[in-house]
Formats: structure tokens, sequence, C-alpha cells
């Protein structure tokens, strides 16, 4: 297997095609944008939690196949679960990403390990990881009308 | 075929020997940063070996060696765009300090509310954030020419754009996302037509042609070291002496005064007013290493070598399907080859290449506005430079076409 099939496993780039969960959601209780100014790479997360439980996610964004199927994958992930287990799964995913060994919670995104060589990549990766932190734990941005 | 061996040449640049990735190193993120020759690396050792002290300080020998070598720097510097004298070349660290630096000084003390800068919709950015700085302090107006059909600039746009408020035009002399060569002659009559200034961008031309500012017709000329053989942290501004003289200092300190007391200070003439605490005293003098390395060649052996790439690579890229390529074709351009492969994010293909020994440049390229007429988010981007070769465009070719075929499988 080439290094590069190594690095953009099927799944990725599967992800990358079709992404789960795209679109807006019209009252999310959480909102956030999110940005890597250096490379351009977007994303719009949109939340719905109640009881403290993630019921709906969805997410718009622009980018790279890494960038867009790390999105694709959490918001797959998260769906249904605490805001605690969201906390927990956001740094097993981050520590990965960062070299240290897959958790088997993080299931499919396991898939994403070998951006942790590629350290100009990382970025990608975590983007969605990232945006998914600061809704949670800011107030409500309110989405800018399309 | 140009006059230029990238073959003879390359033993000079140490780091094109390596391997990336178990492949040759084919470095075509030229645009971003160049390589440096050993006659630059050499210089700057040999001046910390020999020579370093600080300089326009100091009756010992040491201190007037460093001053000798930073200043013939300048003078070096100057000569290389043919400035009528090396004291209206002022050393900065970059392109971005240079314009910053003029913003900041000469902006502040001649713009007002009301006074328009016309700047363009394919700037880099270092062109233009300084402006909405002093815009959102003064109430400067900014107005932008764009992109005519052909991805060339809008020239014609200034006749209707220009006007008896503005005060500055700001412009690249190339641009570092479609290698397009503007006309600058052509623009400074128009500016100079209504008594404004021109501000050239020389960051992308500089290292790819010779440059003459009296010949521009450039009022303010902003170049980057890096980007043409030289180290980081070199760079100059060059702004017509009347102009620079009645400049107001950027940042004050040791070096740029003329008597400090307590509560006040007078200032030194140019260009000591406008370099305040010790300089980049060794990355000046690495800059006017990698001039005179420049000059050896010919800045028009240069550009042919790069212009002759640059159509080679138009040239094979162009029958391939599911590439899409930017900028303008002709001449007026230099080696510079932005494209996408569609489908696949240029940051994806950056990392495909990057397994093959290949640097490009992926992103935005401190281009957003531009992106966002050429409407695309990003774009992948080969530069060429003298050690290029043509053997080096066809296995990145090669490259462009796996990888297109790579990702193309789960289209």
């Amino acid at each position: 297997m080439s290094y590069l099939e190594n690095l953009y496993k099927e799944i990725i780039l599967e992800h990358a095609k079709r992404p789960r969960n795209q679109g807006r959601l019209d009252a999310p209780s959480h909102y956030q944008e999110g940005i890597n100014p250096s490379c351009g790479d977007e994303l719009e997360l949109f939340l719905n939690v109640e009881d403290g439980v993630v019921r709906e996610v969805a997410f718009v964004g622009e980018g790279c196949a890494i960038s867009q199927s790390s999105a694709s994958m959490m918001t797959e992930a998260i769906r249904g679960m605490t805001v605690a287990e969201v906390a927990d799964l956001s740094a097993k995913f981050k520590d990965m990403i960062h070299g240290g060994e897959p958790d088997q919670a993080l299931g499919d995104l396991q898939f994403l390990q070998g951006i942790s060589k590629l350290h100009a990549r990382v970025k990608c990766a975590t983007l969605a990881w990232v945006t998914l932190g600061e809704a949670l734990t800011s107030p409500l941005d309110t989405p800018e009308s399309p | 075929m140009s006059g230029i061996d990238p073959t003879a040449l390359r033993a000079d640049f140490p780091i094109l020997e390596r391997t990336v990735n178990g492949k040759p190193l084919i470095y075509f993120d030229n645009a971003a940063s160049s390589q440096k020759p050993r006659q630059v690396i050499e210089a700057m050792s040999d001046y910390y070996y020999r020579h370093h002290a600080n300089v326009h300080r100091g009756a010992h020998t040491l201190a007037a060696e460093a001053t000798d070598l930073y200043e013939q720097a300048r003078i070096k510097v100057a000569r290389f765009i043919n400035a009528p004298d090396s004291r209206s070349l002022v050393f900065t660290r970059n392109t971005t300090e240079a314009i910053n630096l003029f913003a900041h000084s000469w902006g502040r003390s001649n713009l007002g509310e009301g006074d328009e800068v016309v700047l363009t919709s394919s700037e880099h950015h270092a062109n233009l954030v300084p402006w909405h700085l002093l815009a959102a302090e003064r109430g400067v107006v900014i107005r932008a020419i764009g992109l005519g059909a052909d991805q060339r600039l809008d020239v014609e746009a200034f006749d209707e754009v220009i006007g008896d408020r503005t005060r500055l035009v700001a412009t690249w002399h190339m641009s570092n996302v479609l290698g397009a060569i503007n006309p600058i002659r052509t623009i400074a009559d128009k500016a100079h037509a209504v008594g404004a200034l021109l501000l050239v961008d020389g960051a992308q031309a500089a290292p790819h042609l010779r440059v003459d500012v009296q010949d521009l017709g450039a009022d303010v000329y902003t170049l980057s070291g890096h980007k043409m053989l030289g180290p980081t942290g070199a760079g100059a501004l060059w702004v017509r002496a009347e102009i620079l003289e009645a400049m107001p200092p950027f940042l004050g300190g040791g070096d740029m005064i003329r008597k400090v007391y307590v509560d006040h200070s007078s200032y030194a003439g140019i260009p000591m007013r406008f370099e305040a605490g010790t300089p980049n005293i060794a990355e000046a003098i690495g800059l006017g290493a990698a001039v005179d390395y420049l000059e050896a060649i010919g800045m028009d052996n240069i550009l042919d070598h790069d212009q002759t790439l640059g159509r080679y690579a138009l040239d094979r890229l162009r029958p391939l399907d599911g590439v899409t390529l930017y900028g303008p074709e002709g001449d007026d351009r230099g080696g510079i080859v932005p494209f996408n492969i569609d489908g696949v994010h240029p940051h994806d293909v950056a990392t495909a290449l990057d397994q093959e020994g290949i640097a490009v440049r992926s992103g935005h390229h401190c281009a957003q506005p531009l992106m966002r007429v050429l409407g695309t988010q990003a774009t992948a981007r080969a530069s060429f430079y003298l050690y290029n070769s043509e053997e080096e465009v066809d296995r990145f070719v090669e490259a462009v076409v796996k990888t297109r075929d790579f990702f193309a499988t789960f289209a």
C-alpha cells in the first residue's frame, strides 16, 4: 500500500466526498464558526443539545479532505452523546492526532491516525473538534443569515 | 532557451541535494521563499566569524567594518533597483514591514477623512491590511481595481476609479498568484496625472526581473530579500528621496535620532530616521550577496528562464483533463503556475505531491479577495526559479496526473 493510500484511507475520501450531517439546523442551541486562517478551511457547526445530550448536529464547510472527513465522522460519532462524553471523545481524538495511541472508542475516527505524522495537516484534522469545543463552551452565536 | 544552466547552478544550493520522502527534492515554492546559495550563507557566516559589531556606533575596528559591510549592502540593493541614491533605501524585515512603515509614516501624516487609496482585488494581504488599519483610524476611503476577463489587472478601470481625491495607488509588480506582470509605467502615469503617488509591491518581481524604479515611475518600491536568494529578515523600502525626507519616524529609539533630551528629541536624516535600534546586519549583508549573485547571472536571463519553465509547465498541464489553470497567457507573466485538480482540495494535492518530493504551495496565498474573484477557496501553486529545470517540471506533471488519478478513484 502506498503512503498516500495509507494516509487517505478509503473511508476518509468517502466521507470527504459525501459528508454526513451536512446542512444547517433552524434553531440550534449551540452554533460556532470555525476557521483555519492560515489555510482558509472553514466550517459552521450547529448543535441541538437537550438535557445535556447532543440530539442533533449538522455542519457546512469548505476545505480539504482531511478537515471535511474529520467533521463528517465527528458528527456521526457525537450524536446521542452527553456533553461529558463528547469532551472525553474529543480529548481522545486530539491525543491521537498529536501522536498518542488511538483509543478504541474513536471507532472510524481511528482511520485519521496517519495525519499525526503530517504536522502541516494536524490543524485540518482538528478544526471540527476545536470548533465543537468552542460551540459547547460559549454562549450561542447567531448564525449569519445566508 | 535562456542563458541559464540550472544543473550547474544547483551546485551553489546545498539544500537542493537533499531528498524528501525518499525522492530528490523538487522545490517549486519559490514565490513563497527561495532557497539560498552558498555565497549568501557564507557572506553571513563570514560576517559573524570575522566582522561582527554593532553598526553606526563605536570607534573600534569591528564597528567600522560592520558599518561598512552594512552600508555597502544598502548601496548594492539600491543599485539593483536603479534607485538614484542609496539614502532613500530603508532596510526592513520584508515587504510587509516596508508597506506598514510607509502606510504608518506617510499615510498618517498625509491622509485624512475622505482621501482615497486605490488598491486592487488581486493584492497580497500585505498591501491590503495596512491600508485597512489606516482607513479605520483616519476615515480614508479604499477603492479597488478588479481583474479583466483575461485575468490581467483591468488597467482601463483606473481611469474611472482614480479621481481628485486619490492620494495613493498601491499595487503589485508581479502577482504572487497569477504570475501576471503589471504595466507599472502606465499605472504610474495615471496616478501622477491626478497628483497621486504610486506604491509598487515588488515582492514577486524583484527576484525575477530587472527593476528600474526610475523607468517604472514608481514613488515607492518594496521587496523581500528571502524571495530573491537572500535570508529572511532583510527586505527594503525605497521611497523617492523628497517624499522620504518629509516622512516622520516609524519606530523611535537608538540610531534614528539627532539629539535626545529627557522630554523630547529630534530625528536623524534619511534613511537612518527609519531604522531604529540595531538592525538585521547579517541579513542585510546576506541580501547584498544575493544581489551580487543575481546580477552575475543577469536578471534578463533569470526572467527568460522562469518564463520558459512557466510556459513549458502550462503547455504540459493544459491538455490534462480535470486540471484547471489560472492566470493570463502571454509574455507579461512570470514563472508562477496556479492550478487546481477538479474535486481535490489543494491541500490534499500538496500533501500528495510532497510524497513525490515536490514542494508546492497550497491555500489562499494571502490573497483571499483574489480567491473570491477566481471563484475558488484556494489553489495549488508551482513557482519556478533559476535552479529549476524542465526535467523537474516533467516529474511534477507526472505527479499531478498520479494525484488526479488517485483521488478520482473515489469520485
